[in-house]
C-alpha cells in the first residue's frame, strides 16, 4: 500500500484547513412578529407567510 | 447528460416510491394541507393537480382512473363532490408549496403541500369544544 513519505507541517495542515468554516445563513425578519426568519420559508415563531397563517404554532 | 434529472426517486424502489406517493396524494385529498419533505411534496404535487383534472372531467372512466390510484373510496368521493367543483373557474395550480424549514429530529427541509384555498383551522375551537363538553355535563345532572 502507498503511504506518505513526508510528514506534512503545521503550517501545510493549517493552510489547508483555512477554507475550513461555516457561514451563518441568511436571515431576514417576519413582518408579523418581527423575529428573524429563513427567507421563503414559513415564520417558524409565528407560522405565518405572506400575510396568513400557514402552520399553528401552538399545536 | 441529463440521465435521470427528472423527477425524484425518493430513494425507494418502483413500487415503494408509488406506494408512498399514493398515500401523499390521498392525504392531500383528504386533509387538504399536508406537511412533508420538499422533495416528496414536489414529486406529489403534479400527481395531485392531475387527480383533480380527473375531478373536474367527471366521467364514469376519469372516477375509475381516480379511484384505482387514491387509497381510500372515501378519498375518490370527496374529491369528485367536494374539491374538483371548487376549482371548476381555475385552469391548473391547484396546489401550493410552502418551505417550512428544517424538521428537529433529522434537519429535513419540510413543506406544505395544500391545496389552492385552504384556510387554516386553527385550535381557537377548543372553547367552543369545552361548552359542548359542559352542556352534556349538566344534562347529565339533570337526568340524574
Amino acid at each position: 500500500m502507498p503511504n506518505p513519505k513526508r510528514r506534512h507541517s503545521k503550517m501545510r495542515k493549517n493552510s489547508r484547513r483555512a477554507h475550513h468554516f461555516l457561514t451563518a445563513p441568511t436571515l431576514g425578519t417576519c413582518p408579523q412578529c418581527h423575529h428573524k426568519k429563513l427567507p421563503h420559508n414559513v415564520c417558524q415563531e409565528c407560522g405565518y407567510y405572506k400575510g396568513r397563517e400557514v402552520i399553528d404554532t401552538k399545536a | 447528460m441529463r440521465h435521470l434529472n427528472s423527477g425524484s426517486k425518493l430513494g425507494r424502489q418502483p413500487a415503494h416510491r408509488r406506494a408512498t406517493l399514493r398515500a401523499l396524494v390521498t392525504n392531500v385529498i383528504i386533509y387538504e394541507s399536508i406537511c412533508t419533505t420538499i422533495a416528496r411534496a414536489r414529486a406529489a404535487r403534479p400527481l395531485v393537480e392531475h387527480m383533480i383534472t380527473l375531478g373536474k372531467r367527471d366521467t364514469l372512466h376519469s372516477r375509475r382512473q381516480a379511484a384505482a390510484f387514491l387509497m381510500t373510496p372515501l378519498a375518490t368521493k370527496k374529491l369528485f363532490a367536494d374539491i374538483a367543483p371548487r376549482f371548476s373557474q381555475r385552469n391548473g395550480g391547484y396546489t401550493r408549496i410552502i418551505k417550512a424549514g428544517y424538521r428537529f429530529g433529522d434537519g429535513a427541509h419540510e413543506a406544505i403541500l395544500e391545496l389552492v384555498g385552504y384556510k387554516l383551522k386553527k385550535k381557537e375551537t377548543k372553547k367552543k369544544e369545552k361548552v359542548e363538553e359542559a352542556e352534556p355535563a349538566e344534562t347529565a345532572k339533570a337526568k340524574a
